[in-house]
């Protein structure tokens, strides 16, 4: 970037007749602001810890296939809950499933459990969050009263509702965690957009007559990245560990899908002949979430320094 | 703000019903009921009137203190429901205690003693205890600390051998009013593994609070001057510092009061608790609907008082805020 330098006044005051010289330019290296932040993000280690984990899982979900030679959902009677051995690294379970392969196949049920409900409440969170926050009046009546409502529930418990209206599935838990998710943007959004609306430079951009939807989309929506890139990666634990909630109350994934909330549910009355069918999916449940938690407080201190707590 | 809140949590509470895709009556009753018999149940439930009567005559009924009858007992929810929630309550308020004493002194000392061991290990297990599952932790106290070495018991909130004549369906208040604290042990001991799994994510949520608010406090001047004062260390902390920490803290408590109604559906699930979480868990299974809807709105009901109390007591600890 390159900043021009001032005239010295007293330089003019001295000299008033040379007015027209030229200016000197200066270089100054500014490097853009997400470079800094993954800068900041690569020093914290324990957002790199949480990356690790999460790159691990991604990883074990994407080559599930190859890791293992057994099916997921076969059942084999005669192996019934073997404790963990060089065959079955995390034993089996009470149908002789490996437990090892449903872990790992499970890895993609949670990720893209999270990565759905985080999109779906991060689409609708942002685009009711930035109409109530900009247009005001109204319209921020209606939605953010509809959020405090939402808010009032506990979260759990609304998703509980919301799947014995729709029916106990995967897809349907799915959808009310988004739910659960949307006023918890929406808020974060609303309230950005409000400081910002006051904002010299979108005053500027109104006076240049330049139009809502492109002020909200050129100016409105990248300043409001920051936390809402925050919130999405602590909302991926908390939809992870909600769905995983529901799977266990039989609300979520049914069988024989391996989700590992449902296999803790299958599993619980073998827990004294065969501990080792609820540790591994308990343990890979908090390591995912404490994965994104890593993550998110990383860069939350990274990204914004006024969020942190 | 309450009000609007109150009215839109009977919507939702509303909608659970009636938004049941395809015919509610049907639902309820299971795909094998004859016709006569989902008529019947609609007029009933009055499931055939237009939406706006409906719910003109649910909010009527709660108004009046009708919650519905229970489709599997029969019995009026309202008639029924006490018991339960008291048995809420009581796992609530005893895992809020815990989380509040181990939570706020671990967080003190964190923020005491920052970037010591201890300041160290706390956080580790604070960012550990955000992530566990509540399900998952609960299952696996019960197979130690009940299954493999017998410290406490694993269901229940009594010995169901040895029952007692309930007064407030508090059963450590009960066996206290019956001035029989022996069983005031047994309860306490039936408290201690779901509170243990239900208090831990408020636990390390309000450390990590505890910790921050307490370390910009002690940044503070009037605390270098209370040093300065020649006062000691722990007063500095406890009673100067912590004062003017306790509204961030306070703050997550009341949040955290939600997560705990939350998280005893699934805690009371695990650990046989005759609680509400477990009254809505049932009816969920018999698709008991009246009951799914007031058990919701019940928990809900107590999520925002709590909240008002929360916002009551800052006017309290802090006279600055007024309202």
């Amino acid at each position: 970037m390159k900043i021009e330098e001032r005239p010295k006044v007293e330089k003019l005051l001295t000299n008033p007749v040379k007015r027209n010289h030229q200016f000197d330019t200066v270089e100054v290296k500014v490097s853009p602001p997400w470079k800094d932040a993954v800068k900041q993000l690569r020093k914290n280690r324990f957002a790199v810890a949480g990356f690790i984990i999460i790159v691990f899982f991604v990883f074990l979900g994407l080559l599930a296939p190859l890791l293992t030679p057994y099916s997921y959902e076969e059942q084999n009677l005669a192996n019934r809950l073997l404790a963990p051995s060089a065959d079955h690294w995390f034993g089996t379970d009470d149908l002789g499933r490996d437990i090892f392969t449903r872990i790992a196949y499970g890895a993609r049920i949670s990720l893209q459990v999270g990565l759905f409900a985080v999109s779906g409440a991060l689409v609708f969170g942002t685009i009711l969050g930035i109409v109530a926050g900009y247009f005001g009046r109204w319209i921020d009546t209606i939605i953010s009263r509809t959020f405090d409502m939402l808010l009032a529930f506990p979260s759990i418990l609304l998703a509980i509702a919301v799947v014995a209206i729709l029916g106990a599935s995967l897809e349907n838990a799915l959808i009310a965690i988004a739910i659960i998710n949307i006023p918890v943007f929406g808020r974060l959004v609303r309230s950005r957009v409000i400081s910002l609306r006051e904002e010299e430079y979108i005053m500027a951009a109104k006076a240049q007559g330049m139009k809502n939807g492109r002020i909200l989309l050129h100016h409105i929506l990248p300043n409001s990245m920051a936390p809402i890139i925050v919130q999405s990666t602590l909302g991926f634990g908390t939809a992870i560990l909600d769905a995983a909630a529901l799977g266990f109350l039989g609300l979520g994934a049914q069988p024989p899908m391996p989700e590992w909330g449902k296999m803790l549910a299958d599993s619980r009355n073998f827990i004294q002949l065969a501990p080792w069918t609820l540790i591994a999916p308990g343990i890979s449940i908090m390591l995912v979430v404490l994965g994104f938690n890593l993550i998110g407080d990383g860069l939350r201190d990274a990204i914004d320094p006024k969020m942190k707590s | 703000m309450l009000i609007p809140v109150l009215i839109g949590m009977t919507i939702v509470t509303f909608a659970i019903v009636h938004f049941i895709p395809g015919n509610p009556a049907q639902v309820i009753l299971g795909e094998t009921a004859t016709e006569a018999a989902v008529e019947e149940l609609e007029e009933r439930m009055g499931l055939n009137k237009p939406y706006a009567v409906q719910y003109g005559l649910y909010v009527k009924g709660l108004l009046q203190g009708d919650l519905g009858t229970s489709l599997k007992t029969k019995t009026e929810i309202a008639s029924e429901i006490w018991p339960f929630m008291a048995g809420t309550i009581e796992l609530s308020l005893f895992a809020m205690l815990f989380a509040v004493i181990i939570g706020v002194n671990a967080g003190i000392i964190s923020a005491w003693k920052q970037n010591s061991w201890f300041d160290f290990l706390a956080m580790i297990f604070a960012l550990v205890g955000v992530s566990v599952p509540i399900f998952w932790l609960a299952l696996m106290e019960q197979w130690i600390f009940a299954q493999e070495l017998g410290w406490f018991p694993a269901y229940g909130r009594q010995s169901s051998r040895d029952t007692m004549e309930a007064i407030t369906h508090l059963y450590v208040l009960d066996s206290i009013l019956h001035l029989d604290f022996g069983r005031t042990i047994t309860t306490l001991k039936h408290l201690v593994l779901p509170s243990i799994a239900l208090g831990t994510i408020p636990m390390a949520i309000i450390a990590r609070m505890t910790r921050s608010s307490m370390l910009e406090v002690m940044k503070s001047d009037y605390i270098r001057t209370v040093r300065a004062k020649g006062s000691g260390e722990f007063l500095v902390v406890y009673k100067h510092a912590l004062k003017n920490a306790v509204i961030p803290i306070l703050t997550v408590m009341g949040l955290q009061m939600g997560v705990l109604l939350g998280g005893a559906i699934l805690t009371e699930t695990i650990f046989s608790w005759p609680g509400i979480g477990r009254y809505i868990y049932d009816a969920i299974n018999y698709r008991d609907y009246p009951v799914i809807q007031s058990g919701i709105l019940i928990v809900a009901f107590m999520f925002v008082m709590i909240n008002l109390l929360v916002d009551v007591l800052y006017t309290y600890v802090d006279p600055r805020i007024k309202y």
